[in-house]
């Protein structure tokens, strides 16, 4: 069986080109970076090499590229950070609809102690900019650090950094965005956004998993999360993770590439994709701000069947997605960003996510499209809930 | 990842007894839209006391709707004596198994079944009885307490495997540890 893999934002291929990358660095090139001896110091310049290919991808200066373990590490360690650095700040905004890598991360920290402001959403998905700059008014002293994501995972709905960035800016507070998702879809630049802190993650951008950075801007004060040894200039220990960075590095090449077909191409296959089920399968509908989103993501709602079933009878024909449904999240409810968006439960636990890449192809699209229709059908025929 | 069994995969795919039954004489429903799966079961019973024919509807993940086919299964064919003693530990070994986070769909069978039952013996549903401890599903005191004496269970992560609650928002766990606690106490 064909697999059509449309789950590009849960993880990617590692491309072809990135594998070939790295190869030599896992047996033959295994020199320590930090070491004296031009063996280990020449894996060392090969990560500068790196570092350049992932600070081009968002206009940094290569100084400013801290590599971590994954974005989850990057995420915790940005806002670690910011309250080490300020300890008598005691608040904390971000937004309802953060991955777990912010959202639990501030839950546990309001637990212990830490005011925290959970910026809500609309229908759409969109920030509630009002109260955002409301409390930055009237708490901006107080506010240790920002932290809201560039687009979501689930909807791909596109948040207004730049807009955030410069406020943040004007009142002097930290502010760091989860980028994870939009680093390789849309472009990203901390000139024009001028964020403190960003997070990515290589294995949405066709690097491996457990590979990331944290990008910090020069002049602002950081206090590493891993406490170690003197890699990343003091900003996080341990031996660097050569062949994985040296693949990030081209991985990050590769996505400024294709910055362009993935605003062209893909998000034509996107919309083409986004059409034919809606005009194929009634009482379906497309969750999020539909002109303000990443252009590979889809995340569509068929009303009165559940996201679990959808997905097994998927499976069965080759097709890899994402359901924002109960069963499939580890909670019985459904995911925490459409019940946020106000999504009703008769097409939140629906709902399945299609995020693409651009190894995908319209006649992929077209399988997809295909297939959905009677699986549906299938299980609103058994749906107590589906009115013919 | 699923981890369904080949048999809970087969009543998935290919379930048994799907469908609005017209003539039905016995219905019950259970669950609901926002609970994220919910069954409505059809029966057909005779002058004799004797399930003739069985049917559902179910709105589900796949071990709902898998769970719904086997009730309908098990009680083609049944007394009403004996179907009204059938447990949700039945459809589940029925099924060869269901991973424990999932064997709140065989209560879901189970409870359809007694309530189809109860309304053909003309004893009216009252509300539920005991007090609401989990808000988000809509679980009482007494659900809890039964479906802890029913099953053995032991935390309450296993009262979430069995009638979700505490599976939410979760602020009702620390209740459901005492009750389970306390049940635990009793015996
Ligand atoms: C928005 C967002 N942030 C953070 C992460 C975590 O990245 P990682 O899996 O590298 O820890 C993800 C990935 O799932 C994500 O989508
Ligand atoms: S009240 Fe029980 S999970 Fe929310």
């Amino acid at each position: 069986m064909n697999i059509v893999y449309t789950d590009n934002n849960a993880t990617t291929k590692v491309a072809p080109e990135v594998v070939e990358e790295m190869m030599p660095y896992f047996a033959d090139l295994y020199g320590n970076p930090s070491s004296m001896h031009s063996f280990g110091g020449n894996v060392g310049k090969k990560l500068q090499e790196a570092r350049e290919r992932v600070a081009d991808l968002i206009n940094a200066s290569p100084v400013e590229i801290v590599f971590t373990s994954c974005g989850t590490e990057s995420d915790n360690a940005a806002i670690m950070a910011a309250l080490e650095l300020n300890p008598e700040k005691k608040h904390i905004i971000t937004s309802v609809v953060e991955h777990p890598a912010v959202k639990n991360l501030c839950s546990y920290l309001e637990k212990k102690g830490y005011e925290l402001t959970c910026v809500p959403v609309d229908r759409e998905g969109r920030l509630d900019t009002e109260l955002l700059y409301d409390t930055i008014e009237k708490k901006a002293d107080q506010i240790a650090i920002i932290s809201l994501m560039w687009a979501n995972n689930e909807t791909g709905v596109i948040f207004p950094v730049e807009k955030i960035a410069k406020k943040a800016a004007e009142k002097g507070i930290l502010f760091h965005t989860d980028a994870v998702q939009a680093i390789g879809k849309i472009p990203v630049d901390v000139q024009s956004s001028p964020v403190d802190m960003l997070s990515l993650s290589g294995h949405k951008i066709h690097a491996p998993k457990g590979i990331a950075a944290l990008y910090v801007k020069k002049g602002i004060k950081f206090a590493p999360f891993l406490k170690g040894g003197h890699q990343e200039k003091g900003r996080r220990g341990g031996t660097e993770n050569t062949a994985s960075i040296i693949g990030l590095g081209k991985a990050s090449e590769l996505a400024k590439k294709h910055l362009n077909e993935m605003d062209t191409r893909i998000r034509g296959l996107r919309d083409y994709l986004e059409t034919g089920l809606l005009a194929k399968i009634p009482a379906s509908s497309v969750n999020g701000e539909r002109n303000n989103r990443l252009p590979n993501t889809l995340s569509i709602g068929f009303d009165a069947v559940e996201g679990e079933s959808i997905l097994l009878l998927m499976d069965q024909t080759g097709i890899c997605a994402s359901s924002g449904s109960a069963c499939t999240s580890g909670s019985l409810d459904p995911s925490h960003v459409l019940m946020a968006m106000k999504v009703p439960f008769e097409s939140a636990h629906g709902t399945i996510r299609f995020s693409l890449s651009t190894y995908n192809t319209k006649e992929e699209m077209d399988h997809i499209i295909a297939t959905m229709p009677p699986i549906i059908k299938r299980l609103r025929d058994m749906s107590p809930f589906w009115k013919k | 990842m699923w981890e369904y069994n080949e048999k809970v995969k087969d009543h998935f795919l290919n379930p048994r007894n799907v469908g609005e039954m017209k003539d039905a004489n016995a219905i019950g429903e259970t669950g609901s839209l926002s609970c994220g799966d919910a069954l409505k079961l059809f029966l057909k019973i005779n002058k004799t006391n004797r399930i003739v024919d069985a049917s559902f509807m179910t709105f589900g993940c796949a071990s709902a709707v898998a769970s719904s086919s086997a009730l309908t299964e098990i009680i083609k064919g049944m007394t009403l004596e004996d179907a009204e003693k059938l447990t949700n530990d039945d459809i589940a070994d029925y099924l060869g198994g269901l991973p424990k986070e999932k064997m709140h769909c065989s209560v879901m069978g189970q409870d359809a079944l007694r309530k189809a039952i109860r309304s053909y013996k003309g004893i009216e549903i009252l509300a539920k009885p005991g007090n609401t401890v989990c808000e988000c599903f809509g679980v009482t005191d007494l659900e809890i307490i039964e479906t802890v004496k029913q099953n053995n269970l032991k935390s309450a992560e296993d009262v979430t495997f069995y009638v979700k609650a505490g599976g939410g928002c979760g602020k009702c766990v620390e209740k459901i540890e005492e009750i389970v606690e306390s049940v635990l106490a009793e015996a």
